[in-house]
């Protein structure tokens, strides 16, 4: 039954990729195709999270596990709940060998743009992991850092929002939530950007940010945002006066 | 050679450079322009002292660091912590950077070196409380915090403690905003708009009204009802133009250029804000006195709009600047 509805899948893929486009459109059968389109592509990318990509991309679930929720002894960050823009981006520069990383540069040479869409798709609707409370306390640096910032380098919350949970919506996009990320994700990320090794994200903005940072501020930051928890019981209210 | 802005040459004496234009205080006598080469003077200077405030861990843990801790808090957040003086969306450190630390954002251990100083345009010599009360009238678009008030003694111990072992009354590196020279092709409105929706509308909003988050001001609004009003310092091109250069985007200060924080600063500077507190009647009659620099774009026609009229909602001024109709915009 799934290998069947893989197959039209397969054949619905062009169509997947474009769902937005016909989505904002028209208005009248909106709702009915929108949602075969949706489904066909969630469905695409549930073939290839499970079981790779037909050109040989390893399946995401090996590393990413299969709800998206990482895996925090290997350092392998989650994506469950990351806005899509922010997934496509990134699967684009390890596409374009601008992010780096040997593994995933592999495996997204191996996903088609579409592919790459639909996958973004999946696994923002996925809700994160919760945390497991931090196993080594995190140094008060750390927290300084995040929440007021230093000299040059501003708060991190001030983009990654309360908590480092995002600011939803475009900003997300923009500046992606990182609470509850693996510490030693997190600080290879911070080391890249300071050694110019990952592209400096919209406008450059944390690029900069990146190179202001000492690497003790890394580590105490690394490990503060690892700590942090992904969902809260109060959401953040974000009002755009 | 007119020189309405400068601080009183002895506080100086011996800095060729006593030619620096503190822009911040005047109107509407213009400051004269800081040129290129004034300015790579003033920074090669070898009076320019170097100097960085203590880390915030060193504060002390006895009553005296209990007020500069208030301070600290009174600067971040300011509207929570002093409502009764605050009228629109933003706090002291929206413009002076990492809680009044930041070199080039006006921080307050440069300042508090620096007062009192005769201000020209004022005809007086002014303390750092009332440099303080300025930016909560104009700046903040609210009242002044009386002299010897727990906000304005915070604020003092805040800033002194901050400046500890700075010379009195030196030069520091980083004091104030960067200075820009006279952009080449003036300024244009929309190239400004262009450079905002590019580099700024991300964080402050297409509309300029930036963002609040659980009821917190988070990204500023730059212009309209809860933003700064006309008599405050960064509603001068000079002064937005150099604090934007400085220090916007936020996080990649220096990374636009010259003629585009110009332009940006423009086009900012180019919409309605709340009245100026030193409101004469009419708009002319305002931009005569207060406004006539070639700076300012109150009572200037800026994209087929008359600016000036207000948004209808100035902060009070009955404190105790209120009356002073020929106080500067200090801040
Ligand atoms: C062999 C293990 C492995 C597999 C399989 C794998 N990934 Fe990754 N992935 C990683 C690692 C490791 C990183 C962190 C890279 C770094 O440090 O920059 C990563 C990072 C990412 C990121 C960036 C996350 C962020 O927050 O910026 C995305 C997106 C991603 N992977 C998507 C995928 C998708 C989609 C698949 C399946 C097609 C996949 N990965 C398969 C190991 C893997
Ligand atoms: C001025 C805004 C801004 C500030 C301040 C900021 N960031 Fe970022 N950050 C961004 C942007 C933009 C991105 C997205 C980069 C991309 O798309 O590749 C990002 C991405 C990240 C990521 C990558 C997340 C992932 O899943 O791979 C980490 C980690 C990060 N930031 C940490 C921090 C830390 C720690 C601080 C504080 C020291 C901080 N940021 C402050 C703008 C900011
Ligand atoms: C809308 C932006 C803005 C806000 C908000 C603001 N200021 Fe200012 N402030 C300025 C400008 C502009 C200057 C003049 C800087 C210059 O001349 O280079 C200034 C100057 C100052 C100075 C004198 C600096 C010097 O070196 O002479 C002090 C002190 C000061 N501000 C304190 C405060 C305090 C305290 C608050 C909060 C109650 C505050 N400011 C809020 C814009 C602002
Ligand atoms: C990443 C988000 C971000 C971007 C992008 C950004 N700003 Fe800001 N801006 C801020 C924040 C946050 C503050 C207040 C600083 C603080 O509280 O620490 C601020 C303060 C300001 C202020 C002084 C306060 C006010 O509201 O008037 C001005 C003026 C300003 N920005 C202009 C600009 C301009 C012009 C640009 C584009 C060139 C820009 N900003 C880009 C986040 C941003």
């Amino acid at each position: 039954m799934r290998s069947m509805l893989a197959f039209a899948v397969a054949l619905l893929l062009g169509v997947a990729a474009h769902a937005a486009v016909p989505l904002q459109a028209s208005k009248v059968s909106v709702s009915e195709a929108g949602q075969l389109e949706r489904d066909a592509q969630i469905e695409l990318a549930r073939q290839i999270v499970m079981h790779g990509s037909p050109q040989g991309a390893h399946s995401c679930a090996t590393c990413h596990g299969e709800e998206g929720q990482g895996k925090t002894k290997a350092a392998f960050p989650h994506l469950a709940g990351l806005p899509a823009p922010y997934l496509i981006r990134q699967l684009r520069h390890f596409n374009q060998m601008a992010r780096d990383n040997p593994s995933m540069q592999a495996i997204a040479h191996n996903l088609s743009e579409s592919q790459i869409v639909a996958l973004a798709a999946y696994f923002s609707r996925l809700v994160p992991p919760p945390v497991m409370g931090a196993t080594v306390q995190p140094p008060a640096l750390g927290e300084q850092l995040a929440l007021h910032g230093s000299g040059a380098v501003p708060a991190c919350v001030t983009c990654h929002g309360p908590g480092g949970r995002g600011l939803g919506g475009a900003l997300s996009a923009a500046f992606p939530p990182i609470a509850g990320q693996p510490a030693v994700y997190l600080e290879r990320q911070l080391v890249a950007w300071r050694n110019d090794k990952r592209p400096a994200g919209p406008d450059g903005l944390m690029g900069a940010v990146g190179k202001h940072l000492t690497v003790e501020q890394i580590r105490a930051v690394s490990l503060y945002f690892a700590a942090q928890p992904t969902l809260s019981n109060v959401p953040t209210a974000v009002v755009r006066p | 050679m007119t020189r309405p802005c400068t601080l009183h040459l002895s506080r100086i004496a011996g800095l060729a450079a006593a030619i620096v234009v503190l822009a911040g205080c005047g109107r509407p006598g213009v400051p004269k322009q800081e040129t290129a080469a004034s300015r790579n003077e003033r920074a090669a200077s070898p009076h320019l002292v170097v100097f960085a405030p203590p880390p915030l861990s060193e504060i002390p843990d006895d009553a005296f660091g209990a007020e500069v801790r208030h301070g600290e808090a009174l600067f971040r957040n300011t509207l929570a912590n002093a409502p009764q003086y605050v009228g629109n969306s933003l706090t002291c450190q929206s413009c002076h950077l990492d809680a009044g630390r930041l070199a080039g954002s006006a921080p307050m251990w440069a300042a508090w070196v620096s007062y009192p100083a005769y201000r020209s345009k004022d005809r007086r010599v002014d303390t750092f409380a009332a440099r303080l009360q300025g930016c909560f009238r104009y700046s903040m678009n609210g009242k002044p915090p009386p002299l010897g008030s727990p906000v304005l003694v915070a604020l003092e111990a805040y800033s002194y403690w901050m400046a500890k072992g700075a010379p009195t009354g030196a030069l520091l590196a980083g004091a104030r905003y960067p200075v820009l020279p006279r952009p080449a092709q003036g300024w244009n409105y929309a190239r400004g708009k262009t450079v905002y929706e590019q580099h700024c509308a991300l964080c402050h909003s297409p509309d300029g009204q930036g963002l609040l988050v659980d009821g917190k001001p988070w990204f500023p609004p730059v212009w309209g009802s809860r933003s700064y009003n006309w008599g405050a310092g960064m509603a001068r091109l000079d002064l937005a133009a150099g604090f934007i250069k400085g220090n916007m985007p936020l996080g990649n200060g220096g990374s636009l250029t010259d003629q585009q924080a110009w332009d940006v600063a423009y086009y900012i500077d180019g919409h309605e804000r709340p009245q100026d507190p030193r409101y004469l009647g009419s708009i002319l009659a305002t931009r005569e006195a207060f406004h006539a620099g070639p700076f300012d774009t109150y009572g200037r026609s800026v994209d087929g709009r008359l600016l000036g009229a207000g948004t209808g909602t100035t902060g009070t001024t009955t404190g105790a600047h209120g009356k002073r109709a020929t106080k500067p915009a200090g801040t």
